[in-house]
């Protein structure tokens, strides 16, 4: 039996309601009620200074296993996890072969098993190889334990096969999360569509292109009662429409990745392709309409979307380079910075909502929660902390990201894994 | 000559009104150049320009090759169908191949827009962009200014006309940018698909009769129309496009006596202009490409910090 005992921290569990100075025990990896009898811990930790979070969970990341693990293993992606200060990550099935099937989904939880040093979950295909064509059968992958379903990367076009996926998946009580593109609005665009796409005369890729698929959403999840889960909004219209939505009580989310409010399309002027992703990076004015989403709570969850590439993959034409950038190391920095420290849109303890128990609850996962019972996931975050990032320190095998440094405040500084330690400043 | 700093040629957004300037008068020099007998200078001499082909074009190819002769630069030209891009080498690996091979200046044609600068910021060689994708076709914009300075004088005030499809046009973005920082208004002209109104952020007016800018216009400037096969979502078809937009022989007899009529060429006789309009006599088309010569010879000059400016 092995006890650590966290001192001095102020906890904030926003899934028990907790705000509080107190001490949290845990005991052979599972959080435990802080004895009265005067028990000496094995281990102890002093977080004055330092909030006491339930472990930070990111649903949407790519790491690369298999297929490219040039760009990054589930090993090394897990590390750059840790560092980022997450203890969960759920990861996208646009692996090669995808994550289409029982087998490729029970190999990426076995690799997880033995490289990962934070919680790995997965999800499934919507369709199999993502072709948008046929169900993928999630009967078998719900066996082989994934926690949902998305073609992300892809988006399916057909509306009645996406009807049924909807209505399949409800039986499973499968959320579908859907990566919200049109592809013939959209075409071969690489960036943002205005006054930046025109003077660079670079195809633009228009909002609409993502705002009919969220409307699409809407009225799927709508007609099938069965939610679905709005993918990386870039667009001030697509916020509009889930508020307008989830007022009249549909089961409809959407997401926030860090880059769609801290960058602008302005930034592809130089044609610097660690600034090429799908969505694009939009306007002042669909920043404010998002962390106003965020705010009064449209929005309510975030996540990185963390796309490693390799070096030679990006430095090329940036019409042909890939889309995506790394996320995961600053994402929890850059929000903190931004919605708590700049915008002051919400504090830190609903940020630390919107990264632990909103997430927890939108896939059912065991986790976000500092209960009673529950996995010893911690992260201790210095909630004013002023730091630089510097990408030639990530464990991450790329580095394809515009926030090399970027100035950020707020960090997470020790990342606790089933009562133990996997990574600290 | 003074006040020139740069390495390469990118695109004529960056540049400021003085830098146009000081390419106009250079490319002015030049121009004398070519109407000498012995049509050329020593100012590059010892200098490898490659002409870097991606996506073909013989005319602009041609005339940067006839520009860097003149200059007395050593010439390889190398296209899309014999390089290695084909094989799988990427843009970076050719163009480190080429610096290897110690080119100077290196004009690149090619289908991404961007495409220039990526080489610009990887190599100490001078880059030229002879055309990114939709992005920017500066030697061309220039020498569309400099015909219409030699035909006008000042541009301060000139009602310049763009005529066509300016979505995809590089050569309507160079014309613009410069075209703003000289003094010109720009109206561009064409299908609410093809000319958005998201351009007027541009500092620019837009139309969508061709009728509504003859009687004003000091300059038009005609795009050539790609193919209905290629651009079928954007308009109905050929004859549409030329009820709506050509310059017929009957709309070229309001435009104003001095008005220049300009086009990039190749010119779709029948489509972008009427054949008659194109010959006649206020048509500049072919001076456009006598001096495409001398203001890529002021271009490469630059770049290239070469010695010997014609007196
Ligand atoms: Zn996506
Ligand atoms: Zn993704």
């Amino acid at each position: 039996m092995s006890t650590l005992r966290i001192f001095n921290g102020r906890i904030i569990d926003p899934a028990n309601g907790r705000d509080e100075k107190a001490d949290l025990w845990i005991r052979d990896g599972v959080i435990i009620e802080t004895p009265v009898d005067g028990t000496k811990a094995d281990e102890e930790i002093d977080a004055k200074g330092r909030i006491v979070a339930p472990g930070l969970i990111d649903i949407h990341v790519h790491f690369r296993e298999p297929g490219q693990s040039h760009k990054e293993t589930i090993g090394t992606g897990s590390q750059a996890a840790a560092a980022g200060g997450f203890t969960s990550v759920v990861c996208m099935p646009n692996t090669s072969p995808a994550a289409d099937n029982a087998g490729t989904i029970t190999l990426i939880r076995e690799k997880a098993a033995t490289s990962s040093v934070v919680n790995i979950f997965t999800t499934g295909a919507i369709t199999k190889g993502l072709a948008g064509q046929e169900l993928a059968p999630y009967n078998a992958m719900v066996g082989a334990g994934i926690v949902a379903i998305t073609d992300d990367g892809h988006c399916v076009q057909n509306h009645e096969v996406m009807r049924r996926a909807v209505e399949y998946a409800r039986m499973f009580g499968l959320v579908v999360l859907d990566h919200c593109q049109d592809y013939s609005l959209v075409g071969g665009g690489v960036m943002n569509e205005g006054e930046w796409s025109l003077r660079l005369g670079l195809p633009g890729w228009p909002r609409i292109g993502e705002e009919i698929i969220v409307m699409r959403n809407i009225l799927l999840a709508d007609l099938c009662d069965s939610p679905i889960h709005c993918q990386h909004i870039s667009s001030g219209g697509s916020v509009r429409l889930i508020r307008e939505a989830r007022a009249r009580g549909v089961k409809i989310s959407g997401e926030v990745c860090p880059h769609h409010i801290a960058l602008t399309d302005d930034h592809l002027q130089t044609f610097d392709s660690n600034y090429k992703m799908n969505p694009p990076l939009r306007t002042e004015r669909d920043i404010e309409a998002i962390i106003g989403g965020i705010a009064d709570g449209t929005l309510d969850i975030l996540c990185s979307d963390h796309a490693p590439h390799a070096k030679y993959e990006k430095e090329v034409e940036l019409d042909q380079a890939p889309f995506g950038i790394l996320g995961l190391e600053t994402e929890f920095g850059l929000f903190s910075d931004i919605l708590v420290h700049k915008k002051k849109a919400i504090d830190m303890a609903r940020l630390i909502e919107l990264y632990t128990s909103k997430p927890a609850k939108l896939l059912s996962l065991d986790r976000g929660t500092l209960g009673v019972g529950a996995q010893g996931d911690v992260t201790l975050i210095d909630p004013d902390l002023e730091w630089v990032y510097d990408k030639e320190l990530s464990p991450s095998l790329s580095r394809n990201t515009p926030f090399h440094g970027t100035e950020m405040k707020g960090r997470a500084v020790q990342t606790i894994v089933a009562g133990k330690t996997v990574w600290s400043l | 000559m003074s006040g020139w700093t740069r390495k390469d040629l990118l695109g004529l957004d960056e540049l400021s009104a003085e830098e146009l300037r000081i390419i106009l008068d250079t490319a002015k020099a030049f121009k004398g150049v070519g109407e000498r007998s012995l049509k050329k200078v020593p100012a590059l001499r010892g200098h490898t320009m490659v002409n870097f082909f991606v996506e073909p074009s013989t005319r602009t190819r041609t005339s940067f090759e006839l520009a860097a002769m003149r200059l007395s630069a050593d010439v390889v030209n190398i296209s899309a169908t014999a390089s290695s891009l084909q094989k799988g080498e990427s843009l970076k690996d050719t163009a480190l191949n080429l610096e290897a091979l110690r080119a100077d200046i290196i004009v690149l044609r090619h289908s991404s827009a961007g495409a220039s600068r990526f080489l610009a910021e990887r190599l100490q060689a001078s880059i030229i962009n002879a055309g990114d994708g939709a992005h920017e076709h500066p030697t061309q914009g220039l020498l569309d200014i400099f015909t219409m300075i030699e035909k006008r004088g000042s541009l301060e005030g000139a009602e310049v006309a763009i005529i066509g499809d300016i979505l995809f046009s590089r050569v309507a973005r160079s014309n613009i940018y410069a075209l703003n920082k000289l003094g010109a208004k720009v109206t561009l002209v064409g299908p609410s698909t093809l000319v958005p109104k998201a351009f007027e952020k541009l500092g620019v007016k837009v139309a969508h009769r061709i009728d509504d800018i003859l009687e004003t216009a000091d300059v038009v400037n005609l795009l050539r129309i790609q193919h209905e096969r290629q651009r079928k979502e954007y308009f109905p078809g050929i004859g549409e496009y030329i009820k709506l937009f050509g310059l017929t022989k009957a709309r070229a007899e309001r435009l104003k006596p001095g008005c220049l009529i300009m086009h990039p060429g190749p010119i779709n006789r029948g489509v972008e202009i009427d054949s008659d309009v194109a010959d006649g006599d206020r048509s500049v088309i072919l001076e456009q490409v006598t001096n495409g010569l001398a203001v890529r010879m002021a271009v490469l000059y630059l770049c290239a910090g070469g010695v010997g400016l014609p007196s």
